[in-house]
């Protein structure tokens, strides 16, 4: 298998004022990758995604994303890329077949390709009773789910998720974890920040920020021999107490 | 261009979803107009009229006898003393004190002249003015009676030249003030609706965090821009025919010009009052923010549009700050071709510097929006 290269950081920094959010952070993820980025509250991650799909300029540094550079490029990372935050999913006061017509139209697919989408995303995710409903009528466990496959519409090399099961029940979260095995296993890249240990369990390689920085980076399974834990719960709770 | 579409479509589907929105958009507005053209109005009636006569004689009562026939003054009371009488203006109890001096007749018989007081009370000085203006026409008109009264017995030979003027108002035959202010309410509607939403709506998205959402898409800012504004735009057009429609309908008002002509101002016109909406909300996190900040800019455009007082009468570093007042040249091209029935060329340096003031204001509204920070 031709390992390519999707993402591709050296020593990227954001500074804001004296404070250095990211402190010159290199890492390189494959395509088709389960990327996991971990770090506490206020490490930085949030900021280096921001960096990363060309919502945020970089204060230093090198980074490609889809191998087009962020500054010279953003809006070229932007139609390969897909993103969804927890704070924000879809529009509520749209129904779901209004969230899948704006965003597939804004990002240039034609009538009859939304159309092909909207039934095929209807069928996958069982939404045939809800599809005319409107989101804030939507348990958030389902919200996600269809946030998710919205941002995929496009068919992006590499879809960023900033804390996509925050507040969700186990059950969903394993439902939406086997949604992101199986687009990963279509060969798309996934960059995944968590606050969940068992899911950074789930992902091919960890990377974890301390203060700005990657203190670690590698499969779960070293990390865990590295730093003799039982666990990825274990491993982090080392690294970011220091 | 098929971006455009489809943001435009989103945005008409969130104004027209939102119930508590509709409404806002096109109740609230006809309700101003309609009680606003009715209730703003410059005339002064009902003043209340008090005297003290200490003359008691068949010239005073007839002075009296004619402002009680005035529709203009109530004749409230009469009072025997200056003590009391301004005790009752202080209490509000009444606006106008006229004070006929002793021998106020034989004065007038003997030497022709006599003087009589008045007191106004002027905490609204525009209503005092006029009130004086009434009083003077009252005592004119007595004068020229009393005085051919008195000079007709002796000499009937003498005759007196009069000059008198016949006025004649172009425009507003019957000087009917809801012809001069409907059309101006109508402006300040379109405007505040326009202004509100477009400045709102961005912040809106930014609260609630979709405007990141879309910030990640490949969406151009023009796109964008265009999509989230057009949507107003339509809608203060739809607003203004509305306007028009109440009007011809209820008050009659003339529309003498051309609409086409209107359409044509008011379009380039939103444009500018949009990209004002958008600036702001380039600079505000808060709907809070932009609610106040839009405010603070329309309170000033109001006062300072010639709706309410007129510019000419205003320090000259006044006039100049309404030269940046987009309400201004609405309001004077509303009226020049709504009531003169203006046409292209009357118009043009308005509609010139409202289409110089919508290319600066959305230019630097597009310049101010950051797709990344």
């Amino acid at each position: 298998m031709k390992e390519e290269t999707v993402i591709k950081v050296e020593n990227l920094t954001k500074q804001f004022g004296d404070f250095t959010a990211v402190n010159a952070i290199s890492f390189e993820v494959k395509k088709g990758e389960i990327f996991g980025f971990l770090g506490a509250n206020g490490a930085g991650k949030t900021t280096a995604m921001k960096m990363l799909i060309g919502i945020s300029n970089p204060t230093s540094g090198e980074a490609e994303v889809a191998s087009f550079n962020v500054y010279k490029n953003p809006n070229s990372i932007k139609k390969n890329i897909g993103y969804m935050s927890q704070k924000f999913a879809l529009y509520d006061d749209l129904t779901v077949k209004e969230n899948i017509t704006f965003f597939g139209g804004i990002y240039g697919l034609t009538r009859k390709q939304i159309n092909e989408k909207r039934q095929l995303l209807v069928e996958e995710l069982g939404l045939q009773e809800i599809v005319n409903n409107l989101v804030s009528s939507l348990p958030l466990g389902w919200k996600q789910k269809i946030a998710f496959s919205v941002a995929l519409l496009h068919n992006p090399k590499i879809v960023f998720l900033d804390e996509p099961t925050g507040g969700v029940d186990p059950i969903t979260r394993r439902q939406f974890w086997e949604m992101i095995y199986k687009t990963a296993n279509q060969g798309t890249t996934i960059f995944v920040t968590t606050h969940y240990m068992d899911e950074a369990e789930y992902c091919d390689r960890v990377s974890i920020m301390v203060n700005g920085k990657i203190e670690a980076l590698d499969t779960p399974k070293n990390l865990k021999e590295k730093y003799k834990a039982k666990s990825m719960n274990d491993v982090f709770l080392k690294l970011a107490r220091g | 261009m098929n971006t455009i579409l489809y943001i435009i479509q989103k945005e008409f589907r969130q104004i027209f979803r939102n119930k508590g929105m509709l409404p806002i958009i096109f109740v609230l507005p006809i309700v101003q107009l309609v009680i606003l053209s009715n209730a703003a109005t410059f005339e002064v009636k009902n003043i209340k009229f008090s005297y003290i006569d200490t003359d008691n004689s068949s010239f005073s009562r007839e002075l009296i006898s004619k402002f009680d026939a005035s529709t203009y003054f109530n004749v409230l009371a009469k009072y025997p003393s200056n003590k009391i009488a301004n005790s009752a203006m202080l209490k509000g109890d009444v606006d106008v004190i006229l004070e006929i001096p002793s021998n106020f007749e034989r004065n007038l018989l003997k030497d022709k002249k006599t003087d009589v007081g008045v007191t106004i009370n002027a905490i609204d000085g525009a209503a005092a003015g006029v009130t004086n203006v009434y009083i003077n026409q009252i005592l004119q008109s007595f004068n020229k009676n009393a005085q051919s009264n008195l000079i007709q017995p002796s000499n009937t030979s003498i005759k007196y030249q009069n000059i008198t003027s016949i006025p004649s108002f172009w425009f507003n035959k019957t000087l009917n003030y809801k012809t001069f202010m409907v059309p101006g309410i109508l402006v300040l509607l379109v405007t505040m609706i326009t202004l509100f939403l477009s400045g709102m709506n961005i912040v809106r998205e930014k609260e609630i965090g979709t405007l990141e959402q879309i910030n990640v898409t490949p969406i151009k800012k023009h796109e964008l821009i265009i999509g989230k504004l057009f949507p107003f735009w339509l809608l203060g057009l739809v607003l203004l025919s509305v306007g028009l429609l109440i009007a011809k309908l209820l008050f009659n008002v003339p529309i003498v010009g051309s609409l086409l002509l209107m359409y044509l101002y008011t379009s380039i016109y939103i444009l500018v009052i949009l990209g004002i909406g958008l600036f702001i909300s380039n600079f505000t996190d808060t709907q809070q923010q932009a609610m106040f900040i839009s405010w603070f800019f329309m309170v000033i455009f109001i006062l300072m549009s010639g709706l309410f007082t007129p510019i000419e009468s205003m320090p000259n570093w006044a006039q100049l700050i309404t030269e940046l007042n987009p309400i201004k040249y609405f309001v004077e091209v509303m009226r020049m071709v709504m009531l003169k029935g203006a046409g292209f060329n009357e118009i043009l340096p308005q509609l010139t510097k409202t289409l110089i003031y919508a290319i600066a204001m959305n230019g630097l509204a597009v310049l101010s929006y950051k797709k990344t920070t």
